[in-house]
């Protein structure tokens, strides 16, 4: 099976009947994702998109059993409706929002860890692209005709650059059992190790491909996490050498503020760790390619 | 967003840090203006720049007289600072602030910042004040005093006390340290700010704690809710092709290389931009357009990135999901007719709808090379670049 999310995975979506969330609902029921309701307080009881719309996620939860869900909602409303989703029994969520002010994340944060681990709520993001299981369900705004399934895990931070690495392995005939966008800002929902953690998990997933950037802890824990605890074999591509020091490059996150978060620094202590790094950006599919080829 | 010293300091003073008596001024006569309404027979002069280190690099002068002030001021106005922060090109003064000067006994170090991995508040503090962090981290880590603040209830006073005594501040004054310490957290709270730094944070002989320095910088994000802080925003302090780029929606980065780059999405930025290193290439900026790259937007961002007159040779790299590669292309080549290109245009497009927009390009007439891996990109471009060097 996939993790996180497949096809009989009910999905709702908050800030359902504004533009933005209308258009990826549809994209996500083209898909084959399966929808079924969405929320938008205060338009309750109407039909959007021949799905009902509630104005609250219990609801949704009790009514039509909603299980993932994925948010576009507005970056000042955006931590309020991750938080109501988690105390509404949602099991996992994508906020697909940019802007969320890093305090309200704290807030976010702060709050899940109030439940207990097995009944907390995953969430990834913010500011991410979503996650895909190839040929079973799309929760969020990725091209799905790019990724064809597989056995490959994917994560990453950035959304056109997982593009990228899908586009890769599919010109190679390479398949994805789950990608994962975990997002581009500073205090996000899940990291590349609880991403890495649920891969190890997954029976089908023989080989994980982990896509970071400068700034940040997180790529090094995962390398740690991989060596010490992971069967399958890690590949790393971390993007930007080129990045000045102190300068924040598109990403909220994407700042190098402290030793050890460059990407010459970080693909350094991933190399100590066993992890294989992909030399350039163009050849991640070819990197996996090749670790495939060795197992 | 960074803000002034002074800005700092009169925002920190309404949560109950001490300061020097000080004021700003704009030009010189205003500058010995300030000192003569502040008594006593020191005054520091301070250029007000984004930029950490400026004692070192001349940006504060202290005065033993009016005439001295008058001298500091005409030196620091209008002229560029540069700091090991700053780099070479420096940073424009046009404000100054000119304060009281103290009799320091003694210099502590402060501050508060959102650490990544605990995704907490972290308090940061150290006896030995006035010297950077990063370097004291190095040579003395044992020194340092760090204490993470639970954010449902905030910082406690027995963690400000514990602070206090870490710093090795004298009972006489541990209220006041309190105070301080608890006014410069909530001041980050409150106002969403990223960091708050004092360094130095001084004991005077008269045995009073005052910040000598204050930086923060705040959380660009919350400024949709922060309309008084967005305010202090010095557009003199940020390269003004990133301010143009802001105006207009895209995140513009400038760097010191001459190929100039425009791609959708962050990640893919900055790894096109490796490409172009690995390939022998420097980026001269980097350039994110966003997922709707309309006509419009995409004509901006060219001017923009050509605008750098630096600029030899250009790469477009976009990865088409939701937008699809024939309108990109058809943008593309709007862009290029408006625009009257003298450098090579090398533009890679993948995704949706590829072949239409290949076929898009080929068909303009234009003088545009095409590409189709990352690798492909980069090459084509370092060799055009190379070529017209050559």
């Amino acid at each position: 099976m996939a993790t996180l999310i497949d096809e009989n995975t009910r999905i709702i979506v908050q800030g359902f009947t504004g533009k933005i969330g209308t258009f990826h609902a549809q994209e996500m029921i083209e898909y084959g994702s399966k929808v079924v309701g969405g929320v938008t307080p205060g338009k309750g009881g109407q039909n959007h998109l021949n799905l009902p719309v509630f104005n609250t996620v219990k609801e949704a939860v009790q009514q039509v059993g909603a299980e993932a869900s994925i948010i576009f909602v507005p970056p000042a409303f955006a931590a309020d409706s991750i938080m109501e989703a988690a105390d509404a029994g949602i099991k996992y969520c994508v906020a697909v929002t940019d802007g969320i002010p890093t305090q309200d994340m704290m807030t976010v944060k702060n709050f899940l860890r109030r439940f207990p681990r097995k009944e907390r709520m995953m969430l990834t993001g913010p500011n991410c692209s979503g996650t895909i299981s190839p040929g079973r369900a799309m929760l969020g705004i990725m091209p799905g005709h790019i990724y064809i399934q597989g056995n490959v895990g994917v994560v990453g931070r950035s959304g056109t650059l997982g593009y990228e690495a899908a586009d890769q392995m599919r010109l190679l005939g390479i398949g994805i059992t789950t990608s994962v966008g975990i997002g581009g800002d500073p205090i996000i929902g899940s990291s590349h190790r609880e991403v890495l953690e649920k891969l190890e998990q997954d029976s089908e997933t023989k080989i994980a491909l982990m896509i970071g950037e400068i700034g940040g802890p997180q790529e090094v824990e995962a390398g740690k996490f991989a060596k010490e605890n992971m069967s399958k074999p890690l590949v790393a591509y971390i993007a930007g050498l080129t990045a000045p020091e102190g300068r924040r490059m598109g990403h909220a996150g994407a700042i190098i503020s402290s030793a050890g978060e460059s990407a010459a620094e970080k693909v350094a202590t991933l190399r100590d760790l066993g992890v294989t790094i992909c030399p350039t950006p163009s050849m991640m599919g070819k990197t996996v390619a090749e670790v495939l080829a060795r197992m | 967003m960074n803000i002034h010293e002074y800005q700092a300091k009169e925002i920190l003073t309404g949560f109950g840090v001490k300061i020097a008596e000080g004021g700003l001024a704009y030009s010189v006569e205003e500058a010995v203006q300030r000192a003569r309404e502040i008594e006593g027979d020191t005054w520091v002069v301070k250029a007000q720049i984004h930029s950490g280190a400026r004692g070192k690099a001349g940006g504060i002068k202290v005065c033993k007289s009016h005439p001295e002030v008058e001298k500091a001021a005409e030196a620091l106005l209008g002229n560029k600072i540069i700091t090991h922060q700053t780099g070479p090109s420096g940073k424009m003064c046009t404000r100054l602030y000119i304060e009281a000067g103290s009799k320091i006994a003694k210099e502590l170090y402060l501050s508060f910042l959102i650490d990544r991995s605990t995704e907490r508040v972290i308090m940061i503090g150290s006896a030995q004040g006035g010297m950077e962090i990063e370097t004291l981290a190095k040579t003395d880590p044992d020194a340092i005093q760090k204490i993470y603040i639970e954010p449902a209830v905030g910082l406690q006073d027995f963690q400000a006390r514990k602070m206090a005594f870490a710093l090795n501040l004298d009972t006489s004054v541990l209220n006041h340290a309190v105070k301080t310490i608890k006014g410069c957290y909530r001041a980050l709270r409150d106002l969403d700010a990223n960091t708050v730094e004092i360094n130095p944070l001084v004991v005077t002989e008269n045995n009073e704690l005052i910040a000598l320095d204050a930086k923060m910088d705040f959380d660009e994000n919350a400024l949709f809710r922060r309309h008084k802080i967005a305010e202090l925003r010095d557009k003199s302090q940020v390269d003004p092709r990133e301010v143009a780029a802001a105006e207009s929606g895209l995140s513009y980065v400038g760097l010191d290389g001459d190929i100039g780059c425009m791609i959708n999405g962050a990640g893919l930025a900055m790894a096109t931009m490796d490409m172009i290193k690995l390939a022998g290439g420097e980026p001269a900026n980097f350039l994110d357009v966003g997922g709707g790259a309309s006509a419009e937007r995409t004509e901006k961002a060219f001017r923009l990135v050509l605008a750098d007159k630096g600029v030899k040779a250009m790469l477009v790299n976009i990865f088409a999901g939701i937008n699809r590669c024939d309108w990109i292309a058809e943008g593309v080549v709007h862009a290029v007719k408006n625009i009257e290109m003298t450098v090579p245009l090398v533009v890679r497009l993948s995704g949706t709808n590829v072949e239409e927009g290949r076929r898009i390009i080929a068909e303009s007439g234009l003088p545009i090379i095409t590409a189709d891996t990352l690798a492909d990109a980069a090459e084509k471009v370092v060799q055009a670049r190379n070529e017209m060097s050559a």
